[in-house]
């Protein structure tokens, strides 16, 4: 049974992946991109490996596509352009192509990840939790990698807003706080006048 | 009872799955149906109208009515539009808000899956919702329905932010990431329930779930008056409708959620208080969970009826410059008072 859903979605998880490169539109090749990752975690899952499952959907599926496809949408690409020198391109992109294969061959051959390397995945235990499992050794054994990889991200994320901080002076900016500080006497002033007779009825 | 429990040992496992789904979700569209009257007669008493009150006593059957005449409604699909993807979006869009109820635990033991990673999961669906409104919003080949969409997407991802990191301060609080585990951990008394030790995270849950939601007045993505009906303004009859029910299968969920992280679940408001402890001790637990249910979709209803709509640049704030900088600052109040073992609550 369980070896029927792993091969299901390794297919899907195949097709979907060669639909990415193939299909014409953007857009689409995106969506298939959103179905090859959910694939994926869905074959972790398989794995017992939840954590990284949800985690994967929760992160890739969840935010990382949805502002790739934002993107994607709000670009008009004109594919025609792109499809232009296809043919001038080939030779090279072949020439990587077989490259990454031999280096992928070579790493993730049955030498380093075959049955006599790597032990075969025993089922865990009922109350086996992945996260708690997970969570122990990234604080215990892999900790210094662990806050260096954070500190590194934490540079990236301020290195990204310093980015945007530039100050054009043509911009126009509101400042919501004086906004919300505005009180009503500043905006309306209330006049006490008698009021007016109509000219001409007595 | 002893003979239907042997008769249920004897049903096959995955039919017994299938009936616990259908016992689930048949329910909960008989819910939404009867939140849309209840959002209409409310909104309706709080403006001084009657509301719906034509169709069968009181109007109880105007659901009913409407869902008959959105099935009979021709389906137009655009010329120009992606017709397979405009099928999809209102499917994606309905999907997650009925898996997630898989994890939901409506009593002690009444859950349909009890996982260990059930806060991850809902994480995980809910955040797959804005798909169905971005693909909705594409494939219509329409301005205003793409406008709707890229309005939506940046919202949503930008409240999942702060939905998250509150979710982080309960799963720190409770010390688990399963949903059963994390209201059995607020046992004790009415004080004893997360709204209090989180209050900040719980409101901007809340709030944040609203936005997720696409509910007034974070409703920039439809905004009627702005972008005609935004994502879905293309949609017409059953398409439509699955878009309807699945905004307030959303709302029901978000409620849900908020009531068995913050309020206690499926536990008794009396606990601990001497003589009403007793007094309802018989009321079942699922009770007390429906109504809390009840009264936070109440609330979903009250701002629709109560606040004008957000301004675009607001919500960027509101949710960037306001909400994530509080949850990080209550993230950490409340992982000192957990590692102190803060008595009352963290003991």
């Amino acid at each position: 049974m369980e070896h029927i859903i792993f091969y299901i979605f390794s297919a899907i998880l195949v097709l979907s992946a060669l639909m990415v490169i193939t299909v014409r539109n953007p857009v689409h090749a995106a969506l298939f991109l959103v179905l090859a990752f959910f694939t994926s975690a869905a074959l972790w899952l398989l794995l017992e490996a939840e954590f990284l499952a949800l985690t994967l959907v929760l992160v890739y599926v969840g935010a990382v596509m949805v502002l790739f496809l934002f993107v994607v949408m709000m670009l008009d690409i004109n594919l025609t352009v792109l499809r232009e020198g296809f043919a001038s391109y080939l030779p090279v992109g072949a020439l990587i192509a077989t490259l990454i294969l031999i280096e992928m061959a070579l790493v993730v051959g049955s030498k380093n990840f075959g049955l006599d390397s790597v032990a075969a995945p025993v089922p865990h235990a009922a109350g086996y939790s992945n996260t708690q499992a997970l969570g122990n050794v990234l604080y215990t054994v892999y900790v210094y990698p662990f806050e260096i990889a954070g500190v590194i991200l934490l540079v990236a994320i301020i290195g990204a807003i310093t980015l945007t901080l530039r100050r054009r002076p043509q911009a126009k900016y509101q400042d919501p706080s004086q906004q919300v500080l505005v009180r009503r006497e500043d905006r309306v002033r209330i006049i006490k006048m008698p009021s007016e007779k109509k000219r001409g009825k007595t | 009872m002893n003979m239907l429990s042997t008769f249920w040992t004897t049903v096959p496992i995955t039919l017994q799955i299938v009936i616990q789904i259908l016992a689930i979700v048949l329910p909960l569209s008989l819910a939404v149906a009867y939140l849309t009257l209840a959002e209409r007669k409310v909104i309706g008493y709080i403006q001084a109208r009657i509301g719906p009150n034509r169709v069968g006593p009181r109007g109880w059957l105007q659901p009913i009515a409407d869902g008959i005449k959105l099935l009979m409604k021709e389906v137009i699909i655009p010329s120009g539009a992606s017709r397979a993807l405009f099928i999809i979006g209102p499917i994606l869009s309905l999907a997650p808000a009925l898996i997630a109820w898989a994890v939901i635990p409506f009593d002690n033991t009444l859950v349909l899956a009890d996982i260990n990673a059930g806060l991850l999961y809902i994480m995980a669906v809910t955040s797959m919702g804005v798909y169905g409104v971005i693909i909705a919003g594409w494939a219509s080949n329409s301005k205003y329905a793409f406008l709707g969409a890229m309005r939506c997407a940046a919202q949503i991802v930008s409240y999942e932010i702060a939905m998250g990191f509150a979710l982080v301060g309960v799963l720190l609080a409770a010390g688990s990431l399963n949903l059963g585990d994390i209201v059995r951990a607020q046992t004790g008394s009415l004080a004893h329930w997360f709204w209090l030790p989180l209050l900040p995270l719980f409101l901007i849950y809340f709030i944040a779930g609203v936005a997720e939601t696409n509910r007034a007045p974070f409703d920039v993505a439809e905004g009627e008056s702005e972008i005609v009906a935004g994502f879905h303004v293309e949609y017409s009859g059953m398409t439509f409708a699955v878009f309807f029910l699945a905004e307030y299968a959303n709302m029901i969920l978000v409620s849900a959620l908020a009531a068995l992280m913050f309020l206690g679940g499926w536990l008794s408001p009396f606990q601990g208080i001497p003589l009403l402890q007793g007094l309802f001790a018989w009321v079942p637990g699922i009770v007390w969970l429906l109504l809390k249910i009840s009264v936070l979709l109440f609330l979903f209803l009250w701002f629709r009826a109560t606040f004008p709509r957000y301004r675009y640049d607001q919500i960027m704030r509101l949710g960037w410059k306001v909400f994530i900088p509080i949850t990080i600052v209550w993230l950490l109040a409340v992982g000192v008072a957990v590692l102190y073992k803060l008595p009352w609550w963290f003991d």
